[in-house]
């Protein structure tokens, strides 16, 4: 290390040269990248707001009508009903997720022989996507194909085989127990690195003070990973208020259209009524909704972690 | 005496502690183990509810045959998704590699606000702008093409893979840098030569990150690829399972699904700890 400061020490006067230059050069670097959140990213959103004050149809001309795509979002009841659902699956889910991942996280937090496996084992439905875990579960839901209602049936828990897909309770049940086999490895490792954060000797110490496991739990752990917990919950927050995939693949929104989530009916009014405009107006109700979770997110996280 | 009894009180307690942690595994496991070996029944014992979940009248690749008789086959879509992941791993690999080493080590003008215009787009949902990016890709020509796919996954993974390929270069010392400088090092041979071994582990990261991103990625592709041909796998797979294809075959479906997951558990068990720091730099950060 001292022989490359020795020689970069009489470099210095030459970087000075032209510099200026070479700093430029950096736009260049970034250049392609800014292009593509410019084109695909930049120009989309502007194009919302424009499109959400048009009539748009899929063919044909536009028209400019003002606000009236917003009056008709107010009017329209399906809409707030997906709203209203999807922020009833949103609570339900991201309670259920920290109930099974918080535990997880205390347990592979603590180095034992097979902690390794067992983490691995609790991860691995996190990689695989949402959509192949929406298949594989409308399989296992299935009422003549599937595992749970003839494995019901055979044990003889029911007298026939159930649809667990055909009223609301059962199947948006099966729902959340999917999303919380799917995600709760991902909250658990997120959950861990919090709890890795806590410096061992606090608890030590706590403990030779006589605090027990809970009193510990209350006054060091949950403070103490404040912000991983924030993290976590607004990760969780923000991807189960775009949930998609498994309310189409596994419901299609059905029972009677009672499992339509707010990305559900915007696809629904773009996608195959082709009211792109209206979708345009509902796309931006969705967007001030996510851009508002992330504001409050960065203000729990700048927050510093610790003791108040 | 009491100490006997303590130690047994342990043991007792560690047995505890691991079947508790077995049978969380299995239960967390099952479901994909379950269909990876349902997959391999015949036909006839796929309509059957898997109990038991292996195959009891002969194994057989019977349920692949028959999912590649949908559609355009198996291999057309199984294609389509390579190419889309494979090519939104290479570019945002090569796009955010030269923008972290930009933003790391070059100052321009507009550059903040550049870097967190970047990063700001995490906060934005793509699902709600994917009308106009519709609109968009079918103005520049790639309207219904795999490339415009892939053009919007890269897009989709710059937030992440910038912010991580820039924390990576701002960990390699200057003076290294320098010390190439003096040995005549263009910016060129000084990126490519000098910095890129020292960066890997964060190029692993976001090459993983951006495979399973295109790879399990669904409502895009469902939007923009209206081509059947175009179809990706899980595109093809839930047009399948909708009964698009006639009547739904399960055995098909739980086929599909371990072509689908093989890639993406393979991968992560490679990969394992570049994926966990990937997660942690984003936690932690």
């Amino acid at each position: 290390m001292t022989s490359i400061a020795a020689i970069s020490a009489p470099a210095r006067p030459r970087k000075l040269v032209g510099a200026g230059r070479r700093q430029w050069i950096g736009l260049l670097y970034v250049a392609p990248a800014v292009a593509l959140v410019v084109v695909f990213f930049i120009i989309p959103l502007g194009m919302t707001a424009w499109m959400s004050l048009h009539n748009w149809p899929l063919m044909g001309a536009h028209s400019f009508i003002g606000l009236d795509n917003y009056w008709a979002i107010l009017r329209d009841t399906r809409f707030w009903n997906a709203l209203r659902f999807t922020g009833y699956y949103t609570v339900i889910v991201t309670i259920a997720i920290f109930v099974v991942a918080f535990p997880l996280a205390l347990f592979i937090e603590r180095p034992r022989p097979l902690t390794g496996f067992y983490r691995t084992s609790f991860f691995m439905p996190a990689v695989i996507g949402f959509a192949s875990a929406s298949l594989l579960w409308s399989w296992l839901l299935n009422v003549d194909s599937g595992l749970f209602s003839p494995a019901a049936f055979e044990l003889g828990l029911t007298e026939k085989k159930v649809n667990l897909l055909a009223t609301f309770q059962p199947a948006f049940w099966s729902i959340i127990a999917m999303v919380v086999w799917k995600v709760a490895g991902f909250t658990m490792i997120i959950l861990m690195t919090g709890l890795q954060s806590i410096p061992p000797d606090l608890q030590e110490a706590a403990m030779i003070d006589g605090a027990g496991p809970l009193a510990r739990f209350r006054a060091i752990t949950l403070p103490l990973m404040r912000r991983t917990l924030a993290l976590a919950l607004i990760l969780s927050v923000a991807g189960s208020v775009l949930a998609f995939d498994q309310f189409y693949i596994i419901l299609r929104g059905g029972p009677r259209n009672q499992t339509l989530t707010a990305v559900y009916w915007i696809f629904n009014q773009s996608f195959v009524s082709f009211k792109l405009g209206y979708g345009a107006a509902l796309s931006m109700v969705l967007l001030v909704i996510l851009v508002a979770l992330s504001l409050i997110q960065l203000r729990l996280l700048r927050q510093p972690e610790g003791v108040d | 005496m009491a100490q006997a009894r303590s130690r047994k009180r342990r043991i007792g307690m560690q047995i505890a502690e691991h079947a508790t942690g077995i049978v969380a595994s299995l239960l967390f496991l099952a479901p994909i183990v379950w269909t990876v070996l349902s997959a391999f029944k015949p036909a006839q014992e796929s309509r059957q509810p898997p109990l038991p979940p292996w195959p009891t009248t002969g194994f057989s690749v019977e349920n692949y045959a028959t999912l590649n008789t949908f559609g355009d086959g198996l291999w057309l879509p199984a294609q389509n998704s390579i190419y889309v992941s494979v090519m939104t791993v290479v570019l945002s690999v090569i796009v955010s590699v030269l923008a972290g080493y930009g933003f790391s080590r070059f100052r321009f003008p507009l550059k903040d606000l550049l870097f967190v215009l970047i990063l700001s787009t995490i906060m934005i949902p793509f699902q709600s702008i994917l009308t106009p990016i519709f609109l968009v890709l079918t103005k520049i020509g790639l309207h219904n093409t795999l490339t415009g796919l892939v053009c919007v996954y890269v897009t989709l993974q710059l937030p992440f893979s910038i912010f991580m390929m820039r924390n990576a270069f701002d960990a390699v010392p200057r003076e290294i840098e320098e010390a190439a400088r003096m040995d005549g090092a263009n910016n060129v041979t000084m990126l490519l030569r000098v910095m890129l071994p020292l960066v890997w582990p964060g190029i692993v990261t976001i090459a993983l990150f951006a495979f399973l991103g295109a790879w399990n990625e669904f409502l895009a592709a469902l939007v923009l690829m209206t081509d059947q041909s175009k179809f990706t796998l899980p595109i093809m797979m839930t047009a399948l399972q909708s009964g698009r294809f006639g009547a739904i075959d399960w055995g098909a479906v739980q086929a599909g699904v371990t072509v689908m997951m093989v890639p993406c558990l393979v991968l992560f068990l490679l990969l394992q700890r570049f994926y966990i720091r990937g997660l942690m730099a984003g936690a932690v950060k």
